[in-house]
Parts: C-alpha cells; structure tokens; sequence
C-alpha cells in the first residue's frame, strides 16, 4: 500500500527511516539486475525463477528487480541481503542456479563457492554503514569487493545506487538517504548558498564540454524572463557510451532531485529530461520514478510543504545524434527538428521556448545530490586541481573485462584499461584508446599515462566527452577506425552549415579511398586540409569535434595512413581490400573451429589432421577464422 | 554572468584594425558594411534573419586571449570583440567553403563565379549527383517563405548529404501563393518559376496558378492566390489587390506629380 | 486547393492519430512524441495522417513533413512486422557488428532500410544500443540479443518467424 503523500520535512525524515529499516530489515532480500546488459544476458528469466521459486516455497523473502552494477560481463547478478550477514553478489546466474540458491537460504546458507564477492560494509550505498551480527561461516573465501580488481580502484558517487536499489521503487531511494539532499537545500540553504556550493565543489559538465555546472547555474538564475527551465540531457548517442543509460535505468530519482534542487535555487518552475529512444527502458523508469515522487509530493506542486513547485516530463528523442547538442536538443523538445543555432546568445539567457536554460547531462545532475549532503569540500578533494570528483566511462571494445567504471579524476588511462578492466582480450597487444565517442580522439600506448581529465585529454586531441572508452587492440586498423566515425558523423550531420556537411561527406569519401587501397598522400594531406577547415568553421559541436578521430589517428598513427597509400597495405589485417587471409599450414593443428565459424563457406579441410584452406574466391574478408583461432594459424597477407 | 543592457547601448568594435561604435548586438556583417567593408555572403539576406549556413562570411574573432573563425552574419557585436575580415585564415576557409559548395552545386554558374574569384580553377572534389545540382541549401528561400511569403510552403527535409529543399511530401506546395520571393532571393538559379499562357507556374515547387487581371490595364500581373492572401493583411481603402502596380505607379505619379516607372513583373523568366 | 498526391493514397482511419493528439492536448511542441507515438499506432507515418497532425496542431504540412523526414526513427512507409535493430555502435563495429549485419543481409535477402518480401522482418541498422559491454548486439522488437554470432542470429530469426507461424 503506498504511503501518503509528505507534507513537509518531518514527513521524510520518519518515511526515511521505515524505508531504511524495511531494507535492512528481518526480510531476505534477493535483487536481480535487469538493465538492458542484464536483460540481454537472460536476467528476466532469473527473476522470474527467483519469484517463483519464492513463492513455490512459500518463503517470506523479498525479490527486487534492480539495475546495472557495473559489471555488464558477470551478468546475470543476484545480489542477496540477509539479515546480520555480509551482502553477497552471485554473477552469471542462470535459473537453475537461482533456484538453488533460494532452497539454500531458506535454510539460511549461502552458496559460498559460487558466489563472485561480498560486501560486509554498504560503503557504496552513500551515509549506510551497518554492522554484521551473523557469522562468515561458508562466505570467509569469498573476496570482498574491495578485493575485486575490478572495483578495487573505483569510487561510486554517480553510480552510488544504481544495482544496489530497486530503481521502480521510491522507497528504495529513500531508504539510501534519497531526497536529504533536495530536503537540506530548501529548508537551511539560500539559493545564493546553493549555487556557491556547486561553484567551490569544482563540479564541470560531465556530458564532454566540461563547463562549470555553477557557473551556469548563476547565468540562469541572473538572467530575466519567466519561467525558468531545468534540463536533463539524457541523449547520450556516442556509440560505446552506456553511462547514462546505466544512471537513469538504475538510479532516476537522483537524476530528479538533482534537477529539483537546481530549479529551487535558480527559480525555474518546468524540467525537461531529453532520452534518446534507443532506451526504452531508461524512459519507463524515469516515467515511473516521476509519477512516485509526485505521488509521494517530491515533485509537482508545493514540494515537501515548502511552496516550491517543480514539474518535470519526459521528452523522448527520435533518433538524431545532433540532439545531444545543446540547442538542437531543445528545438526538439520545441517540436522542431533537431538543428543546431549559433551559441553566441547563451542559453541561460535564452534557451528552451526561448526562456532562461540550465541543461545539464545525466551524470551531472546525479552527482549533485551528493555535493549538497557532503558539502563542496568533500567533492573538491577529488581529482584533479581543475577536475573535481569522479568519472564514468562505460569500458568497452577489446578490453579484458567490459563494464561501467567510475573512478576519481586524475586517474590514468592505463590504471583503467590495465587495472580495472585487465588489459587487453584474448593476450592481444594493446594498440590505442578511444574517448569522448565520435568527437573523441584515438591515444596510442604512449598516451596512457595522461589523467582523467578534462583539460589533459583535450590537449592530447581527444576529449573526456560523455565517457565512452574504447579499447583497440593490434588487430584494430586505425584508418578504419577513423573511416567508421566519420561515416556515423556523415549520417548525423544535420546538414544546415556546408562546413559539417559537405566537409565531413569529403572526410568520409577520402577516408574510404584510402583504406579501398586507392588513396595517395595526396589524399592524406586533403583530407587533413578539410578536416582543419571542418573543425574551424561548424556551427555546432558535432562539426567542430567531428574530425577529432581523423586528426587524432593522423597524429599519432600516421605511419598506419602511409601504409595504406605508400604500400597498399594494412597492417592491422583489417581493409578488406588490402588483406588476404591464409592458413599458416606449420601452426595449424586442424581443429575446426575457423571451418565453422566461416560465414561463407570458404575454408576446407581443418579436420582429421588435414589444415584448413581458404578459397579465397568465396572469402568475404571478414576475419571470422583469425577472430576464432587459437593458434595463431591465420595470417594476413 | 548574464548581461542585460539596453539594447540600444553603444559598444565600440575594431574591424580590421578600424574602430567603430555600433549599438550592440548589430551583426558584425553590417557593422562592416557601415566600414565599407565587403564581406561575401550567400545564404544572407537584408530583409531575412540571418542563419549562419553557408559559412562564406566566417571572419576572425578575437576576444581576450581566445581567436576563433565565426560568421559575421549572425554574429551580434558585443563589448571587448575585434574582428579580421581578410586574414589568411579567414581566405583559406573561404576558399575552401566555395570549393565545396562548386561540388556541392556544379551547375551554379553564381558558384563558379565566386569561387574563380578567389582563385579556384577547379574544386578537388568530385560533382555531387548528377552535375545538374544548383542548390546549396542556404535556406534563403525557406526563409523568405516563412518571413515574407505565405509562410511554411516550402521547407528543408532530411538531413545531412541527404538534406533537400522541397515541397511537402515532394508534392504540390499547397500553401505556395506563387509570390517568387523564393526565387527572387535564391543566390544560384536553383529555383524555376515562369509566369505562361495565364498561369504563373513554380515548378520546383509543382505548383501552378492562375494569373489575376488588372483591373485598369487588364494586364495580368499577380497570382490570384497571392491577391488573396494579401488582402486581410491590407487596408481597405489600399487599391494593391485589384490593380497592377504599373497603373498603381501611374495613378500615383499623376497625384503627387513624381515621373511614373515603368511597371516591371513581379517574376522574372529564368533559364530555360 | 487540395493537394494531388492525396488522392493516390487509400483512406486511412484517422481515430488513433486524433488520440494521440489528444493526449498531448493538441501541443505542437510534444510533436516529435506525437508522431512517435502515431508511428507506434499505424506502424509508420502514412502521408494522410501527417496531413492531419499539421491541421490539428496548427502547423505547416511542411514543418510536419521536415520533422518526419529529420528523424532517423521515422519511416514514410510501411514496415515489416518485426523490427531487427543491429547495433553499429563501436564497440559492435570492432567485434564484428559488420559481418553480422551482411549475415543478415544474406540470411533476409535485404539490405538495411528494407523489408522483407513478406513483410515479416524490417532490417535497420542503429547507432548505439547501448549494451556496448555485451557487443556485437542486435535487437528484435525491443528484446536484447548480446554477443551475437551468426548461430544466435539464424535461432532468433526461426524464433520470430515461428511466431508467425500458426495464424499464417
């Protein structure tokens, strides 16, 4: 039965604390993480195995649907909170295995030996130390997740909830602490207070410009004109980039109060959040979170008793990458289509419906609940001396363990890659990383030690972007790569300036000369030419950041462009046009596995000790066999 | 922090090494002209707000210790800017815009104009299409439309490479009140109407219409449609929807005795 | 004054784009929801009905038709039953999203933008799905398929099509 709608700070503080005993109370309670990773990976069917074996067994446990942990690899995970002992997390579960594990903890017994790590301290869960009363007896093996490499180096504050709480479910949040923040700015903050604490904790926008959120919010609080508009930039389009994804699946309502207690302090009454479509289910969450909170009088009319009204809704994107920027973003939210206009007006002055305009990203708004509990000092001793607290990047590509990480600023590129997610897959060679998505830049090994931050990956020609990094390996060819975002950029220019379009269709065009095995240096020196020009001359962010991967890879893999028109040649095996596979006869031992993988039907032999053979009349290029075989057998040529 | 002047406060600006006090947020462009000088344009236009498209206009902007290129069009002057309309930076991206746009639009024979001019012989690029392309999407007509037209007939769709200028639906343009003031401030002949047998005819537009009468010289001189349009937003006692503006310049002349000009069509016949 | 191309189309019921509308109480500024929405109801955005979106919210058929057409998400016409998203994102794009797309490509007899023959299966490809750390992925009718291989894609293909099976 839903509670009441709260009235006033009193309300919260006694809806608090039954929210934090029920969490933490007598009651089992088992979560599966089923955000789109989990999902993918079969968690719908553990939850359902979980409920029903719940139910089959008439256990009074509590099941919980959460979201993504970080660990999109391990998934399907069941984390289990059982009173008085440590908090266990259980990876690729499948529903057997759930099952099992509720007939074991009906007889309280964890399954130690399957389980991937404990938490004996909710330290993740912001404010929620609690203590063991039970004993470790089976879970003593069992590493804590301070022991886990992959969360060894980590520090959640974006991140703090999300696979930790059931994100449909207000209580959850509330139990965590949720809506102190919000709580503690409109009872004993003047807005002015608000916005200097925002301003001294250092906070810059996480969605890749890096601009000072303070400083923004003060342009929209000074400006003139009513009403006032708060935004949420949820279009996150860098393909690789799932962080806002993951914080809007897992964790919405910190979303909403950050965006409720920037409203309160620059006096805007409406807020937008923009979600790209590709999210279907970050948008259902966010639906549902804001219809909780208005029901439980978070958000709406007359927040908390305080005479403060904030309505937030949901406008969901229709498939434009420009609308991750800042002004194509709101055109759409006017009903228009998504094309950028000169920023020399900025939009705290005029932005949405031509009104004063704070937008910020997802992982912003995330973070600033935190900076009001914990104040600006705590935030500014994170990081760097201009990049304060942490950073999310989704980890991807070829990294050893793929996942979501959110680490201080300062840190180096090479503690993530190597550190956290274990280097490079399948023992390959590292070649390069990419951040900050189509916009971003390629940083070859000798990059690595540069820091997380804003201003250290912009100078090394790259940018820290949404937090999309990309990990290539030796089998990556760099040209490719630049080919590949140029060609994405090519489809999402919006077309309004010749720059970006006719610039970027050139980039393109020479970028596939080159790696077709027809380009000369000719071409490389054109296509840095216009690249130059597309970069100095766009309207918009998508066309001034558009060549960064083209400019990037000419910087630091040039040598790999020369290759391709000097020598027709592709040293990563990748242009189809410049490569030939073979069998290397000497270290192939037949077993198969590239026959089979084989799209085309082009390798014979590979069996009965006979090595196989490629027909290259029926090869595609396509490197399936080299992808597959264990042996190093497949060669290019 | 926010900055809310008046608008009609001066700002002093140097424009190529001269200076000059403007109100503020007069756009760069025509605080050059008031300098005498001439900055090329192709998607500008006096009577249009500007859009910053086309990207031949970039100058070079200094403010503080920051120089960056930007279009002096819609670029509003505002305290501590100094601007260079002609350094190597701003002649090389203009060279490079015009090369892109003669591949964009290899049938403007406006385009090949301007780019010989500054010393393009032939782009690096090859032709876009078919080599019959004259548009260079620089959206004056889907502006005049908006802003002195009937308002919406015509507008951009798709986007990127793909984007287009065009009728809705690729259709007849039902709202298109045949004025031509698309075609009028089109820069590269892209745009065809022709006024024939009675009909003025638009036909990028796939719209044709009957031509009103005067009621005077019996001359046709104006889209019924566009009479019609005019009408409530005229007021009454105006001759403008029955008369040809020949007549009305005649009728006009004898009144205040000014010599009359000849009346010159509304619609010009374009190529072909 | 009624526009030509009108008349070649067939009649459309215009009762679920009116609901739509409804819903967003006729507010030009929800149009990219609107027309979403409509997608979702009459499976793509036929000529007729956005015709009428552009009277009822007071709109240019030109500014209605400039959005529909912005908007990669938007199709003008109709399309297969079931929806197969790839994922180019780059973290598929480097595990070998390209090659699983020509699998399709071949398995589907159609490129990306097309549909099938029987008009089962309309095959796209999206920038991001946003499950980059289960790459390469596809997506059919909103459910997720991660690590893709070409076995998954011939199973997942037999499993829709079955679908379809018994009313067929």
């Amino acid at each position: 039965m839903p509670e009441a709608r709260m009235n006033c700070l009193a309300d919260l503080r006694g809806r608090q604390e039954r929210a934090r005993v029920a969490f933490y109370g007598p009651k089992v309670r088992l979560s599966v993480g089923v955000g789109t990773c989990g999902l993918a990976n079969g968690a719908g069917d553990v939850l359902e195995a979980l409920r029903d074996e719940v139910a089959r067994r008439g256990l009074d446990f509590t099941v919980r649907a959460t979201a993504c942990v970080g660990l999109c690899e391990m998934e399907p995970l069941v984390d289990v909170l059982a009173p008085g002992l440590p908090r266990v997390f259980y990876h690729k579960v499948d529903p057997a295995r759930a099952r099992d594990l509720v007939a074991g903890l009906a007889k309280g017994l964890h399954h130690g030996d399957w389980a991937l790590m404990r938490a004996d301290q909710d330290k993740l869960l912001v404010d929620l130390p609690r203590s063991l009363t039970g004993s470790l007896n089976g879970l003593a093996a069992v590493p804590t997740f301070e022991e886990i490499p992959f969360y060894r180096h980590q520090m959640k504050v974006a991140l703090r909830n999300c696979g930790f709480i059931d994100p449909l479910d207000v209580e959850e949040y509330l139990a965590t602490g949720g809506y102190s923040a919000l709580a503690k700015a409109m009872e004993s903050m003047p807005p002015e207070q608000i916005i200097e604490t925002i301003e001294r904790s250092g906070l810059r926008g996480r969605g890749g410009g890096g601009f000072p959120t303070g400083k923004k919010w003060r342009a929209c609080r000074e400006a003139h004109g009513e009403p006032k508009y708060v935004l949420c930039n949820g279009d996150e389009g860098d393909p690789g980039a799932f962080m806002d994804r993951s914080i809007m699946e897992g964790n919405p309502h910190a979303v909403l109060e950050g965006m409720a207690i920037a409203a309160y302090a620059i006096g805007a009454s409406y807020g937008y959040i923009y979600v790209r479509r590709e999210y279907p289910l970050a948008v259902d969450h966010l639906r549902r979170a804001i219809l909780q909170a208005e029901q439980a009088g978070l958000l709406g009319i007359n927040i908390l008793g305080r005479g403060f009204d904030f309505t937030v809704r949901i406008s969901r994107g229709a498939g434009a990458f420009v609308c991750g920027e800042s002004t194509a973003l709101m055109a759409s939210i006017e009903g228009q289509a998504g094309e950028p206009r000169a920023k020399h007006i900025h939009t705290s002055e005029k932005g949405v419906f031509g009104r004063p305009t704070t937008l910020n990203n997802v992982e912003t708004w995330a973070n600033v609940p935190v900076i009001i509990n914990q104040g600006a000092d705590w935030f500014a001793a994170i990081g760097t001396k201009a990049s304060k607290g942490t950073k999310v990047f989704s980890v991807v590509g070829k990294a050893r363990t793929t996942g979501l990480v959110e680490v201080p600023m300062g840190m180096t590129l090479r503690e993530i890659v190597f550190d956290i997610a274990g280097g490079v897959a399948g023992g390959r060679q590292f070649k390069a990383v990419q951040t900050g998505g189509p916009s971003g830049g390629c940083l070859g090994e000798d990059q690595l030690d540069l820091p997380v931050d804003f201003d250290a990956l912009t100078a090394a020609g790259s940018m820290m972007g949404s937090g999309g990094l990309i990990v290539m390996d030796d089998r990556t060819c760099m040209v490719e790569v630049a080919r590949y975002f140029t060609n994405f950029l090519r489809r999402e220019s919006c077309g309004k300036c010749t720059a970006c379009r006719e610039g970027v269709l050139r980039m393109y065009e020479l970028l596939e000369k080159i790696t077709a095995g027809q380009g000369t240096t000719a071409d490389v020196d054109l296509l840095e030419e216009v690249s130059r020009y597309v970069a100095d001359n766009s309207i918009c962010g998508l066309g001034k950041s558009a060549p960064n991967p083209t400019l990037s890879t000419l910087k630091h893999f040039r040598g790999e462009y020369l290759a391709h028109v000097t020598e027709h040649r592709c040293p990563a095996g990748v242009c189809k046009a410049l490569t030939k596979f073979t069998i290397l006869t000497a270290s192939c031992k037949a077993c198969g596995k590239c026959s089979k993988a084989c799209p085309t039907e082009a390798i014979s032999g590979g069996a009965k000790k006979v090595p196989a053979l490629i027909d290259q009349a029926k090869c595609v290029r396509c490197g399936s066999c080299r992808e597959v075989c264990p042996f190093d057998a497949v060669g290019t040529e | 922090m926010s900055d809310h002047a008046p608008a009609n406060r001066k700002v002093k600006t140097v424009i190529d090494g001269r200076e000059i006090e403007v109100a503020r947020d007069t756009w760069a462009l025509d605080a050059a002209a008031k300098l005498k000088i001439r900055i090329p344009t192709l998607c500008h236009h006096a009577a249009l707000t500007p859009y910053g498209a086309c990207r031949l206009c970039v100058v070079e902007v200094t403010k503080g210790k920051s120089t960056w290129l930007t279009t002096a069009c819609d670029l509003p002057i505002r305290e501590g800017l100094s601007i260079c309309t002609n350094s190597p930076a701003v002649l090389a991206a203009r060279r490079m815009t015009l090369e892109l746009l003669w591949a964009q639009a290899p049938a403007s024979e406006e385009i090949q104009a301007l780019a010989r001019e500054m010393g393009i012989a032939k782009p690096r690029f090859a032709a876009r299409g078919d080599g019959e392309n004259r548009c260079i999407l620089c959206g004056l007509c889907v502006r005049a439309c908006e802003q002195l037209g009937a308002g919406g007939a015509i507008g951009f769709t798709r986007r990127g490479v793909e984007r287009t200028v065009d009728s809705p639906f690729g259709g007849q343009a039902t709202l298109c009140i045949g004025c031509g003031s698309c075609l009028a401030v089109c820069p590269t002949g892209h745009i065809r109407g022709i006024d024939r047998a009675g009909q003025r005819r638009m036909s990028t537009w796939h719209t044709e219409m009957e031509m009103a009468a005067c009621e005077s010289c019996g001359a046709l001189f104006a889209p019924l449609r566009q009479l019609e349009h005019l009408r409530p937003r005229l007021a009454e006692h105006i001759p403008i929807v029955k008369v040809c503006p020949a007549c009305r310049r005649a009728k006009a002349a004898k009144e205040t005795t000014l010599p009359a000009r000849p009346g010159a069509a509304l619609i010009r016949n374009t190529r072909k | 004054m009624a526009p030509t191309n009108l008349q070649t189309q067939a009649p459309v019921d215009l009762a679920a784009a009116d609901a739509v509308i409804d819903s967003y109480q006729a507010d030009k500024s929800w149009l990219v929801m609107i027309l979403q929405d409509i997608q979702e109801a009459y499976n793509y955005l036929p000529q007729p009905v956005l015709e009428h979106v552009a009277v009822r919210l007071a709109l240019t058929p030109s500014h209605v038709y400039r959005v529909a057409t912005f908007y990669a998400s938007f199709s003008l016409t109709r399309r297969g039953r079931h929806l197969i998203l790839i994922c180019d994102g780059t973290a598929c794009h480097l595990r070998g999203a390209e090659n699983l797309q020509e699998e399709l490509t071949r398995r589907l007899g159609v490129a990306p933008g097309q549909t099938t023959a029987d008009g089962l299966f309309t095959l796209e490809t999206v920038a991001c799905l946003g499950a980059c750390a289960l790459a390469p992925v596809m997506m059919i009718d909103g459910t997720y398929f991660g690590k893709l291989t070409s076995e998954k894609i011939v199973a997942a293909l037999e499993r829709f099509a079955a679908k379809e099976a018994p009313d067929a």
